[in-house]
C-alpha cells in the first residue's frame, strides 16, 4: 500500500503524506512537532528501559545489589555470578531442550501443515473449498474450551508427551489464510504450463508456488519460532513431568512462583540476605537468558512486520 | 459479440465426479489436514456434551450419566457464590482493556505519523514493537518483580518519601496494573496495521484538504482518520469478538489469592475450578458460557457494523 502511494506521487521519496505541509509551519505546527519528539522519546525510553535494568541488574555484584535502592543506570560493580548460577540449574537447560525441539520440530509440522492447508483453501473452484474454508474459520471464532479440550488430549494419551505442546495447536487459521492470500496472489499463467503438462497438483505446490512466495512463508516461520519460543500454556495445561517442561514453564517458576528449589550449586549460603540476593541475580540473569534468542531473531521479524499483521486477509 | 452458452449443463453428479477427478489429491490432502481440525477442535465441541451430564473420568464422556435437570450445572454457577465477581471482572477488565488499550496503538500510529524524520520514526517503531515479542511469563515476571513489595516501583516511591504500596496483593490495583501494562507491551505492535492503513489514504485528499484550508490538525481530522476508519471498525469487531478469551495467560501469571476479588475472571476460574481440581463438568458449562457470550458478541458486534457502517466481517 506504501508503495502504491509513492508511486503515484513522484515526490513522495518514501516519505508519509501526513508530514507534508503547505506553505510555511505554523507556530502551534512547530510546537506540537517539539511536544510529539519528546513524547516519543519518553515512549522509547519506558519501553527499553525495564529491560535495560534487568541487564543491569543481571550483570551487578549480588550483595551490592541486594543493598542498592531505586533505578539503575550500570551494573553494580561488574560479575558474571548471576551466569554462573544460571549455568548450574539444570532445569533451565531441559527447559531450553525442549523448547529447542518445539522452535525446530514444531515449526516445521506447523508450517508444513498450514502450507498445505492453505493450498487445498487456495483451489477456489473446487466444490469441497467453501466446506473446508468454513471448517477451518468457524474455529476462529468458537472454541470447545479448556476443559473438553484437555479430555479429548488426555484420551489421545497425549499428557506426559512433547506432542501435547504441538498436536492441539498444529494448525494456526490465521496463518493459513495468511500464507493462501499469498498463494492465491501468484498469476495463474505461472502454473498453467505446469498443469499442461500434466504434472500432479503437489508437484506444483513444491516446484512453482512455494518457491515464489518465499518471502511469506519465511515471515509467518518466524512468527511461529517466536510462537513456540514464547508458548507455555499447553505445558501448563498437559505436562506433569517436571523434565519435560519447556523453558517458558521453568521461567514461570522461578519469575512467578518465585520456586528456586531446583537450583544447584549456587552457593547460597544461610545467611539470608545473601541468599535473596542470589536469588534475585539468579531471576534477572535467567531472563536474559531466555530472551536473548528473541532478541537475536528480531531484526530479522522487522522485516516481516507488516506481512505478519496482515489483517486485511482475514477478509473474504 | 453474442454470448453463448457452449457448455451444455450437466447434472449434478457428473460435476461431483469431474471435480473429484480433477481435485482427488487435493481432497485427499484436505481431508488429513481437516483431521486436525475435527480431533483438536471439533471432537473438543462435542465434549461440550459434559456440561449437561455427570462426567467421572473413569466412565468417559459417553458413559457418563446425565445431569438431572440438564442444567445443573448452569444453575449451579449462575446462582452460585462466583457468578456476579466473575462476569463484573471479565467484563470490567476487557471494558478497561477496550476502552484504553484499543485506541492506545491508533493514536500512537497517529503520533508516528506526524513524525518529520524518517530515520527517527523508525527508530520508535523499532523499540516500541519489541514487547510484544517477549513472552507473556518474561513480562509477567518483571511486572511481579518491579511491582514487589521491595522491588524498583516502591523504592523509588520510598525515596521520594512516600509509603510502600503492595501493588500485588491490594485488589484495587489489579485492573489498571493490568491494563497499562498491556499497553506498555502492545502498543506499538499494535499500531502497525493502522500506519499501513495512513499509507494507503489517498495523497491527493491531503493536497484537496490543504487548498480547502485545512489546518495540520484538520487535515488529520478530516483526511488521516476517515482514511483509516474501515480499518479501525474491523479490529474493534475482532477485538470485542475476541473479548472474553483474552487475558487468561496474563491474569494467571500475575493473580493471587488475595485479589482474586478483582482479578479472578471466568477463564481463570475454569482452569483453577476444572483442571486443579476436578469438577470437569461445573467448568465446562462455566466454559460454554463463556465461549457462547463471546460469539453472540461477536455476531452482534459485526451486525451493528454492518448495519451502519458497511464494514463488516462477512
Amino acid at each position: 500500500m506504501k508503495r502504491k502511494a509513492a508511486e503515484r506521487n513522484p515526490h513522495d521519496n518514501g516519505h508519509w503524506k501526513g508530514q507534508w505541509t503547505y506553505g510555511r509551519p505554523s507556530v502551534g505546527s512547530k510546537v506540537f512537532d517539539i511536544i510529539n519528539v519528546l513524547f516519543m522519546v519518553f515512549m522509547m525510553v519506558i519501553t527499553l528501559y525495564p529491560f535495560l535494568y534487568v541487564l543491569f541488574a543481571s550483570l551487578s555484584n549480588p550483595l551490592k545489589l541486594y543493598s542498592h535502592t531505586g533505578l539503575l543506570l550500570h551494573p553494580l560493580g561488574f560479575s558474571f555470578k548471576g551466569y554462573q548460577y544460571v549455568l548450574n540449574y539444570r532445569s533451565i537447560w531441559t527447559g531450553y531442550l525442549v523448547t529447542l525441539f518445539l522452535a525446530s520440530v514444531g515449526t516445521g509440522c506447523t508450517l508444513i501443515a498450514s502450507l498445505l492447508f492453505a493450498f487445498v483453501l487456495s483451489k477456489k473452484d473446487s466444490m469441497l473449498h467453501s466446506f473446508f474454508t468454513f471448517a477451518a474459520v468457524f474455529t476462529m471464532y468458537f472454541s470447545g474450551g479448556m476443559i473438553p479440550t484437555y479430555l479429548i488430549v488426555n484420551d489421545l494419551g497425549l499428557i506426559d508427551s512433547l506432542w501435547s505442546l504441538i498436536l492441539p495447536g498444529l494448525i494456526s487459521t490465521y496463518y493459513v489464510i495468511i500464507l493462501r492470500t499469498a498463494i492465491m496472489g501468484v498469476p495463474k499463467e505461472m502454473t498453467e504450463s505446469a498443469e499442461l503438462d500434466g504434472a500432479n497438483e503437489l508437484i506444483i505446490l513444491v516446484r512453482i508456488l512455494i518457491p515464489l512466495i518465499v518471502p511469506t512463508i519465511a515471515a509467518i516461520s518466524l512468527f511461529i519460532v517466536v510462537g513456540y519460543w514464547n508458548s507455555w500454556t499447553n505445558a501448563l495445561l498437559y505436562i506433569r513431568d517436571s523434565s519435560k517442561q519447556p523453558l517458558q514453564m521453568v521461567l514461570r517458576q522461578i519469575l512467578v512462583n518465585n520456586d528456586m528449589s531446583a537450583a544447584a550449586g549456587t552457593g547460597a549460603s544461610n545467611r539470608s540476605g545473601e541468599d535473596s540476593a542470589t536469588r534475585m541475580l539468579l531471576k534477572y540473569a535467567t531472563i536474559i537468558v531466555s530472551v536473548l534468542p528473541i532478541i537475536c531473531v528480531y531484526p530479522f521479524l522487522q522485516k516481516y512486520f507488516t506481512k505478519g499483521v496482515m489483517i486485511g486477509a482475514l477478509k473474504g | 459479440m453474442t454470448r453463448k452458452t457452449t457448455i451444455p449443463r450437466r447434472g449434478f453428479r457428473d460435476r461431483v465426479a469431474r471435480d473429484m477427478k480433477r481435485y482427488w489429491l487435493i481432497y485427499l490432502i484436505g481431508f488429513l489436514c481437516l483431521s486436525y481440525y475435527i480431533i483438536f477442535c471439533y471432537l473438543p465441541m462435542g465434549g461440550i456434551v459434559i456440561a449437561f451430564k455427570n462426567f467421572r473420568a473413569a466412565r468417559g464422556i459417553w458413559g457418563s450419566s446425565w445431569a438431572s435437570p440438564w442444567y445443573k450445572y448452569f444453575d449451579q454457577f449462575f446462582n452460585g457464590y462466583y457468578f456476579w465477581r466473575l462476569l463484573r471482572n471479565t467484563l470490567l477488565i476487557n471494558g478497561l482493556d477496550l476502552l484504553f488499550g484499543f485506541p492506545a496503538p491508533i493514536i500512537l500510529a497517529l503520533l508516528l505519523n506526524e513524525l518529520r524524520s524518517n530515520a527517527f520514526k523508525r527508530t520508535v517503531q523499532t523499540i516500541t514493537y519489541l514487547p510484544h515479542f517477549i513472552s507473556m511469563v518474561v513480562v509477567c515476571g518483571i511486572i511481579l518483580d518491579f511491582f514487589s513489595s521491595s522491588g524498583v516501583i516502591n523504592q523509588i516511591i520510598e525515596s521520594l518519601g512516600g509509603r510502600k504500596v503492595l501493588f500485588m496483593q491490594d485488589a484495587s490495583f489489579f485492573r489498571p496494573l493490568y491494563v497499562g501494562t498491556g499497553i506498555w507491551q502492545g502498543v506499538g505492535y499494535g499500531s502497525i496495521i493502522y500506519l499501513s492503513a495512513l499509507g494507503g489514504v489517498d495523497a491527493e485528499l491531503y493536497d484537496a484538504a490543504a487548498i480547502d484550508g485545512c489546518n495540520r490538525f484538520g487535515r488529520v481530522i478530516h483526511v488521516t482518520i476517515p482514511g483509516i476508519l474501515p480499518t479501525v471498525i474491523i479490529m474493534l469487531i475482532l477485538r470485542v469478538g475476541s473479548m472474553l478469551n483474552l487475558g487468561f495467560e496474563k491474569i494467571i501469571l500475575l493473580y493471587n489469592e488475595t485479589i482474586y476479588e478483582t482479578a479472578d475472571v471466568i477463564s481463570s476460574f475454569v482452569y483453577r475450578y476444572g483442571l486443579q481440581q476436578g469438577n470437569y463438568s461445573y467448568a465446562t458449562a462455566v466454559g460454554l458460557f463463556n465461549s457462547l457470550f463471546n460469539f453472540i458478541l461477536l455476531i452482534g458486534v459485526n451486525a451493528l457494523s454492518r448495519r451502519l457502517s458497511d464494514v463488516s466481517l462477512w
